[in-house]
C-alpha cells in the first residue's frame, strides 16, 4: 500500500485530531492505579507535617506550649508564627490583594485555622504530636453573618487592618469591610427602575459550598542544601504562579525553585491558591534539611481551604408590561471569611460578577459588590465557575423567573423575547463585556423542542389540578436556564494574577523521526489535556495525536502559564497550541518547498503533508519534513523544528447553553426526584466530543450536589457543621440522574480554532436549572424565592409555609 | 485520621475474649466489623488500649433457622443476611432493612451484632429487632443471659450490656406465615443514617389485624418500640382511622433532635409520613 | 507501641510486614508495600477511594486495622491487570467509555466493579448504580462509569460463553 491510497478523510481520521473522540492516553496508567499523585511521592528521609488547628472561630492565642509534643520520640519540630516571623513568612499575600496568616499570629479568625505545624518522622507520630501541643485561647465574640459584621458595633476581626481604611481595591467603609466594586451606570439604572411598568425585586442567595475534590490538598517540599534548589511538588492548578509567589515570599531566587504539579485528583478551583500547608512544608524542609510532606485530611480541606460562593445578591429587574427588560440592578454582599483569599484576576475583586446580565439584551444595568470579613474560612474560589460566573448566572436566571411571575408570563417566552439576537454579536453588555458570539434563539428552540416543552407544561397543569383535588402529593417542576458564561481569562491588559498577565503558552519540539513533544503552561486535573491538546496539534501540524506527547506541570521545563481553572485552558493555552502549531507548519512549508524544489508559495498543506499545488502526487509528509529539519542544510533556515507561542487572548470567550430539568417533588417528605435533565451546550469548536460529554456529566453532578444539598454551614458560634462527608452532600451514583446532552456550535470568532471551553458551563447552568425546577414546582402556590440548598427539610419547609400540609 | 495506639488481640473462643475484657476492663473493647468503632477511633473520639477482634470466633457466626426461631451469630454480616434465601423466606423484613443500610462495602463487613450492640441511635437493626421482638444473648463472666431488644436500650450509647459482656447471638421468633412487613427509611443519600425510619409487622386474619408491631429508628436517643401504635392497630380492620391513630400514637413516643437533616418539626412530620407508609405497605403485604 | 507481625497475600504475592496495631490497612498498602493504587479521599469511611477486594468482599481499606487483615487475600486495582501487562476487561472498558477523568476514584471504582460483576454478572443499570453507591466520584457524574461497567459485563459474559 502506498501513501496515495488513503483518502484525505481517512488520513485525517488516522491523525485523531480535532473532532475525534480519541481515547485518553492518561487512562492507561490511571486504570492500573499507576497515577502519580502528591501522596504517592516518597523521598528518602521524608518527614511528615500536620497542623494544630483552633476549635474556636474567633479567639486570641495566649500561648502555645510545644514541650510535650517535642518530647515525643520522632517529633522533629513544632513551628508557630513566632518561628516564621523572622523569615517574614508568618503572613503571606493572597491572590486578592489581602494577606493571610500562615500560622496564628496573636489570634485566630475561623474554626480550623492553622495554629502550629508539627513535623515528625511519619504521619502517625505527627498525629500524636498534634494532640500534645497545648494552646491557650481567649475567646472573642463571633460574627458569622456578613450583614451583622457591618453593623457599627460589630467586633473587629482584622486587628492587622484596624482603622486602615485604604483597602487593596479602594476605600473601606468599616473595619470588617473589604472593598466595594461597582460596574455600570447607577443613575441611569435607578431612573429606569423608577419609571418602569413593572419591577420585580428579590434577594437571591447563593450559599456557601466547597469544591471538595476527591484528592485533598498537599505538597512535598525538598530543599537541597547543597545546590540551594527547592523542589516543591503539590496540588497546584497554577504551578508557575506558585513558583513566582514562593520566590517572592521566601526570597529564594526563582531559578532555584522547581514546582511540579504531578497528577492531580480533581481541582475545581480548590487548588488554585497558596495554602499555609505549602508554606509550612517549605519552611520545615529548609529548617530540617529533609523533604517534608503535608497532606491534609478531608475535615481540614472542608474547614480551612477555599470555599466558594456565599453571595447575597439583592436584585431589581425592570420591564415593560409586554416583558421587555429595560434595566437590571444588583447589590451583592460578599462573605469572604477571615481573609479575602479569593482567586480572582487582580482588577476584579468580585470576579466577573458583571456577566450578570446573562443572555439578555439589557440596555442599562448597575452592579455593586461589597466584600465583608466574617469568622469563617477564607476565600472564595471559583468552584468550577470562572470567577463568580456561577453566582452571576444564578442571579439572572432567578431574576428572570421572578420577573416572569410578576408579569404572569411563561418563563421560556420571557427569555426568548429578551435574548441577545444572533446578529447583535459581538455584543457589548451594559456592564462592560464584549460577548464574542452566540445564537441563543437556535439553542433555546432546539432545547425546548427536544423536551416537548408545551407537553411538559400541559402535564404540569394537570398535575397541579390533581394535587389540589387530593389525587397526588407530588408536584411537578420544570427548570429552565439559558446561561451565558465568560471564560478564558484573559487579555493581559485587564487580567492578571498578582501582576502576572493571564496569557498562556505552548512550546513544541518535533523529533527527527516525526513524533513530537509539546509543553504547556496549564495543568490538567482530569480534563484530559494530554489527550486533547495533542488533537489540536495533530490537526494543525499533521502528525498523529498518538505520536505527540503533551507535558504540563514542571516549571523547569514547561513554558510560563497561569494554569488551569476558569475553563481557560482551551481558550488560552489551546490558542497558544494552535498558534505554535502554525509556526511549525510555516517552517515545515519552507522545508517542504526546499525538498520539492519549488517556491514556498507553490506548496499547500493537505492534512498530513505538503503537496505541490496542481501536482498532488508530488508531496512530502510531515514525517519526511521532520527528518529533513535535522538532516538537511537549508539556506536561510536553522536546523531543527520547534516553536513557542505565548498567547495573549484578545478577549474572553462566551460559551452558552440551554438546560431543561423536570422534577417531581414529594411535598410531605421534601424529596425531589429528577426525572429528566437535558443539557445543550455551545462551546464553539468541539475538540473531543467524548471528553466534552464527560465534562458536562461531571459539572451537572456538581451542580446537583450544590443545588440539592451541599453546603458549608456554620452555627452562631462559628462551629463548622458540615466538615465531613456525612453532612457535606456528595451524591452517589444512585442519587445522580441520567443526563441527555446535546449541542450547537457557534465558534468564537477571535479564537484560532474557534473553541470556547466547556468545563464549567454545566456547573454554571446546572445550578439555576435544578433550583428553578424546585421553585417552579411551587410556583402555582405563589412561591417566588427559597434559598438553596433544596435539601429535604428546606423543600418540606417551603411546602409547609405555603400551607400544603393541610 | 490516625487513631491512638492499642494492642490487638484475636481470640479464637468466647471464653478468651471474655477473659481479655475482664483483664483490661474499660481500656478494652471488642470489634466486630469495625465500621462504627474504627471511624470513631480515627477521629480520636474513642480511645482504647486493647482491641479484641471477634472475627476468629467461629461460634459467633452462622444463621440457624428452626423450631420457630432464627438464631443469628453476632458476627453475621449484613451481606450474609441479605444473601440468605432461607432468612428471606422466614423473615423477609430482614433483607428489606439490610439493603437500606449503608453501602455495599460497609454491608460486606458490618455485622448485625455490631449494629445492635453499641447503642448508636442511628443504626437500623435495633429498631428492627424491637419490632421482631428479638432477644439478645449476652455472655459474661457470670454466665449467659438474654435481654429483650425492647428492654436493651437505655440512652444513646448506653445499653443493658455490661462492659464485661459480649453480645453473642440474636434470637428472633419467626413471624407467622403471611405476616405483612415493611421497613421504610427516608435518608438524604445512600449511606446516610435515617432521617426517619420505621419497621412494621402486621398479622391479618379474617380481615382483622391480630398482631402488630411498630418501631422507629433515629427519632430519639434510642430506637423506639411503640406498643401504643401496635395496640391501635390490633383488633381493627386496619382502616384509615386505625392507621391514623397508630401513627399518632407512634409520634407520641418519639423525641427527635435537630441536626443537619433538619429541625424537629420537620422530623416529626416526616416520621409520621414514613410510619404511615410502612403501615400501609405492611398491611398490603399481609396475607 | 510494640509492632505486630502480619502476613497476607496481596495481588497474588505473599507479603509480610511489621506494623503498629493501629496501622490502617490503607497505609500498610500505600506506605509499606508501595501499592499506591487505592487512595485516601476522606477519614470517615464515606468516599470509597480506598476500596480493595479482601477475601472475596469489597472492603474500604481505610476502615481496617492491619491485625484484622492478617491472613487475608487481598486484590487491589494493580492486581486486575493481565499477566502480560495488558489491561483487564474492566480497566479496558473504563478507558473505552471515558469512565474516568482525574483518576483518583478509579482504582476503588474498578476494584468494586470487579466484585460487583462477580456478585451479579448481568446487572441492570439501576443495579449498577446501587452496586456502586459506596464509591464517590467528582469528575464523571457516574454516567460513563455505569456505561463502562455494563459494557464490561457484556464483554465478560461473551468471553465466558466463548470459553464454554
Amino acid at each position: 500500500m502506498n501513501d496515495l491510497t488513503p483518502t484525505a478523510e481517512e488520513r485525517a481520521a488516522n491523525l485523531k485530531g480535532m473532532g475525534s473522540s480519541r481515547k485518553r492516553v492518561e487512562d492507561v496508567r490511571f486504570t492500573q492505579g499507576k497515577g502519580n499523585y502528591v501522596d504517592d511521592i516518597k523521598l528518602p528521609d521524608m518527614l511528615f507535617g500536620d497542623f494544630v488547628r483552633t476549635p474556636y472561630a474567633h479567639a486570641k492565642v495566649i500561648s502555645v506550649n510545644k514541650d510535650a509534643a517535642l518530647a515525643l520520640p520522632g517529633v522533629i519540630a513544632v513551628l508557630t508564627a513566632e518561628d516564621l516571623a523572622p523569615l517574614g513568612l508568618h503572613w503571606m499575600p493572597t491572590l486578592a490583594g489581602d494577606k493571610q496568616m500562615v500560622l496564628a499570629d496573636g489570634k485566630v479568625l475561623f474554626q480550623g485555622q492553622e495554629v502550629a505545624f508539627v513535623v515528625a518522622e511519619d504521619r502517625y507520630i505527627a498525629a500524636d504530636a498534634v494532640e500534645l501541643v497545648e494552646v491557650e485561647y481567649e475567646e472573642l465574640p463571633v460574627v458569622v453573618d456578613p450583614f451583622k459584621a457591618l453593623e457599627p458595633d460589630a467586633p473587629v476581626l482584622r486587628e492587622d487592618l484596624r482603622d486602615n481604611m485604604e483597602g487593596a481595591h479602594g476605600p473601606r467603609k468599616h473595619n470588617n469591610h473589604i472593598f466595594t466594586w461597582e460596574q455600570g451606570d447607577k443613575d441611569a439604572t435607578e431612573a429606569v427602575l423608577a419609571e418602569a411598568d413593572v419591577v420585580a425585586e428579590e434577594m437571591v442567595y447563593y450559599h456557601r459550598c466547597h469544591p471538595c475534590p476527591l484528592e485533598t490538598c498537599g505538597s512535598v517540599a525538598s530543599m537541597d542544601a547543597v545546590t540551594g534548589k527547592l523542589t516543591l511538588w503539590g496540588t497546584f492548578q497554577a504551578p508557575h504562579a506558585v513558583r513566582t509567589v514562593a520566590s517572592l515570599i521566601s526570597g529564594i531566587a526563582e531559578h532555584n525553585i522547581r514546582v511540579i504539579s504531578p497528577d492531580i485528583g480533581g481541582g475545581f478551583g480548590n487548588k488554585v491558591g497558596v495554602y499555609p500547608g505549602y508554606v509550612c512544608s517549605i519552611v520545615a524542609s529548609i529548617v530540617t534539611g529533609k523533604p517534608v510532606k503535608w497532606v491534609e485530611d478531608r475535615m481540614d480541606n472542608l474547614m480551612s481551604t477555599a470555599f466558594a460562593r456565599d453571595y447575597w445578591m439583592q436584585g431589581k429587574i425592570a420591564a415593560t408590561k409586554e416583558g421587555r427588560i429595560t434595566g437590571l440592578w444588583c447589590h451583592t454582599t460578599a462573605d469572604h471569611g477571615g481573609f479575602d483569599a479569593c482567586a480572582d484576576p487582580t482588577k476584579f475583586p468580585a470576579g466577573f460578577m458583571n456577566i450578570c446580565t446573562g443572555s439578555y439584551d439589557i440596555p442599562v444595568a448597575y452592579l455593586a459588590v461589597d466584600g465583608v470579613y466574617t469568622n469563617k474560612a477564607p476565600g472564595g474560589v471559583a468552584y468550577r465557575c470562572s470567577f463568580r460566573v456561577t453566582e452571576a448566572a444564578y442571579f439572572i436566571e432567578r431574576m428572570i423567573e421572578v420577573l416572569s411571575i410578576k408579569l404572569n408570563m411563561d418563563a421560556a417566552e420571557l427569555r426568548r423575547i429578551n435574548f441577545i439576537k444572533a446578529d447583535q454579536f459581538p455584543y457589548n453588555s451594559a456592564l462592560g463585556w464584549e460577548y464574542d458570539s452566540g445564537d441563543y434563539h437556535t439553542a433555546w428552540d432546539k432545547a425546548l423542542a427536544a423536551v416537548d416543552y408545551p407537553g411538559l407544561r400541559t402535564e404540569q397543569a394537570q398535575r397541579l389540578e390533581d394535587f389540589k383535588a387530593g389525587k397526588t402529593r407530588k408536584l411537578m417542576g420544570i427548570g429552565l436556564t439559558h446561561f451565558t458564561e465568560i471564560v478564558g481569562a484573559g487579555p493581559v491588559k485587564n487580567c492578571d494574577i498578582l501582576g502576572l498577565g493571564m496569557f498562556d503558552s505552548c512550546e513544541i519540539r518535533i523529533h527527527p523521526t516525526g513524533s513530537a513533544i509539546a509543553r504547556l503552561g496549564t495543568i490538567s486535573q482530569g480534563q484530559g489535556h494530554a489527550t486533547t491538546f495533542a488533537q489540536i496539534l495533530a490537526s494543525e501540524i499533521g502528525l498523529p495525536a498518538d505520536d505527540i506527547t503533551i507535558e504540563e506541570g514542571d516549571t523547569d521545563t514547561a513554558p510560563y502559564g497561569l494554569g488551569t481553572y476558569g475553563s481557560r485552558s482551551t481558550p488560552v493555552a489551546g490558542a497558544a497550541t494552535a498558534m505554535a502549531g502554525r509556526k511549525i507548519r510555516a517552517k515545515a512549508q519552507m522545508i517542504a518547498a526546499y525538498l520539492l524544489e519549488v517556491h514556498d508559495d507553490d506548496v499547500e498543506f493537505d492534512v498530513d503533508r505538503f503537496a505541490v499545488k496542481g501536482a498532488p502526487e508530488r508531496f512530502k509528509t510531515m514525517k519526511d519534513i521532520a527528518f529533513a529539519a535535522y538532516n538537511q542544510a537549508i539556506p536561510g533556515l536553522e536546523p531543527g523544528l520547534e516553536a513557542v507561542s505565548y498567547y495573549d487572548p484578545p478577549n474572553m470567550t462566551y460559551p452558552f447553553g440551554a438546560y431543561v430539568c423536570v422534577i417531581d417533588v414529594d411535598v410531605d417528605t421534601g424529596e425531589v426526584d429528577i426525572r429528566r435533565f437535558y443539557a445543550l451546550d455551545d462551546c464553539g469548536t468541539r475538540i473531543n466530543p467524548m471528553i466534552i460529554e464527560g465534562q458536562v456529566h461531571g459539572g451537572l453532578t456538581e451542580a446537583l450536589a450544590i443545588a440539592m444539598g451541599q453546603e458549608i454551614s456554620y452555627d452562631d458560634m462559628g462551629n463548622h457543621k458540615t466538615a465531613t462527608l456525612m453532612d457535606f452532600f456528595m451524591p452517589t451514583a444512585w442519587e445522580t440522574p441520567h443526563y441527555e446532552t446535546d449541542h450547537t456550535t457557534t465558534p468564537s470568532p477571535h479564537h484560532p480554532i474557534g473553541a470556547k471551553g466547556v468545563g464549567e458551563s454545566p456547573n454554571v447552568g446546572g445550578v439555576p436549572c435544578f433550583s428553578n425546577a424546585v421553585h417552579d414546582a411551587f410556583r402555582g402556590f405563589g412561591l417566588t424565592q427559597t434559598h438553596m440548598p433544596h435539601d429535604h427539610w428546606r423543600v418540606w419547609k417551603t411546602a409547609n409555609d405555603l400551607g400544603l400540609h393541610g | 485520621m490516625i487513631p491512638s495506639g492499642f494492642e490487638y488481640h484475636r481470640p479464637t473462643d468466647i471464653a478468651s475474649a471474655l477473659n481479655l475484657l475482664q483483664t483490661h476492663g474499660d481500656e478494652a473493647r471488642v470489634i466486630a466489623g469495625g465500621h462504627s468503632l474504627i471511624p470513631m477511633m480515627k477521629l480520636r473520639m474513642a480511645d482504647l488500649d486493647h482491641l479484641i477482634d471477634l472475627q476468629g470466633i467461629a461460634e459467633l457466626r452462622g444463621i440457624e433457622i428452626g423450631d420457630g426461631t432464627i438464631a443469628l451469630g453476632a458476627m453475621v454480616t449484613q451481606s450474609e443476611l441479605i444473601d440468605s434465601d432461607a432468612l428471606a423466606n422466614a423473615a423477609p423484613i430482614l433483607r428489606e432493612a439490610a439493603l437500606q443500610i449503608a453501602d455495599p462495602q460497609v454491608r460486606y463487613v458490618g455485622t448485625i451484632g455490631g449494629n445492635v450492640a453499641n447503642g448508636d441511635p442511628g443504626n437500623d437493626m435495633p429498631g428492627l429487632m424491637q419490632c421482631l421482638n428479638a432477644r439478645f444473648e449476652l455472655q459474661g463472666p457470670n454466665g449467659t443471659r438474654q435481654v429483650a431488644a425492647r428492654d436493651f436500650y437505655e440512652a444513646a450509647y448506653f445499653t443493658a450490656r455490661s462492659d464485661e459482656e459480649i453480645l453473642t447471638r440474636i434470637v428472633i421468633p419467626v413471624p407467622a406465615a403471611g405476616t405483612g412487613y415493611a421497613y421504610e427509611k427516608q435518608k438524604r443519600k445512600i449511606g446516610d443514617y435515617a432521617t426517619a425510619a420505621a419497621a412494621v409487622l402486621v398479622g391479618l386474619e379474617g380481615g382483622q389485624i391480630t398482631e402488630a408491631a411498630v418501631a422507629m429508628t433515629n427519632l430519639s436517643d434510642t430506637p423506639v418500640y411503640s406498643a401504643a401504635a401496635g395496640a391501635a392497630l390490633v383488633g381493627t380492620s386496619g382502616d384509615d382511622a386505625a392507621r391514623a391513630t397508630a401513627v399518632a400514637a407512634a409520634l407520641g413516643d418519639i423525641d427527635p433532635s435537630e441536626d443537619m437533616r433538619g429541625p424537629v418539626e420537620f422530623k416529626k412530620h416526616v416520621a409520621g409520613v414514613i410510619i404511615r407508609r410502612a403501615i400501609d405497605r405492611a398491611i398490603e403485604r399481609a396475607a | 507501641m510494640a509492632k505486630m507481625h502480619v502476613k497476607m497475600t496481596v495481588n497474588g504475592k505473599a507479603v509480610e510486614a511489621l506494623a503498629e496495631p493501629r496501622t490502617l490497612l490503607i497505609h500498610l498498602l500505600r506506605e509499606d508495600l508501595n501499592i499506591t493504587g487505592p487512595h485516601i479521599g476522606c477519614e470517615t469511611s464515606h468516599c470509597g477511594a480506598c476500596t480493595i477486594d479482601m477475601d472475596g468482599k469489597s472492603v474500604k481499606s481505610c476502615t481496617v486495622f492491619v491485625g484484622q487483615a492478617d491472613g487475608a487475600d487481598i486484590t487491589t486495582v494493580e492486581g486486575l491487570v493481565n499477566d502480560d501487562g495488558s489491561l483487564g476487561v474492566i480497566q479496558e472498558q473504563f478507558r473505552e467509555h471515558h469512565g474516568l477523568q482525574c483518576g483518583f476514584c478509579t482504582p476503588g471504582m474498578i476494584t468494586r466493579a470487579h466484585r460487583l460483576l462477580q456478585e451479579n454478572p448481568t446487572p441492570t443499570e439501576s443495579e449498577v448504580r446501587m452496586g456502586m453507591s459506596g464509591n464517590l466520584c467528582r469528575c464523571t457524574g457516574y454516567q460513563n462509569i455505569v456505561k463502562a461497567i455494563m459494557a464490561s459485563a457484556d464483554t465478560l459474559n461473551a468471553q465466558k460463553e466463548a470459553a464454554e
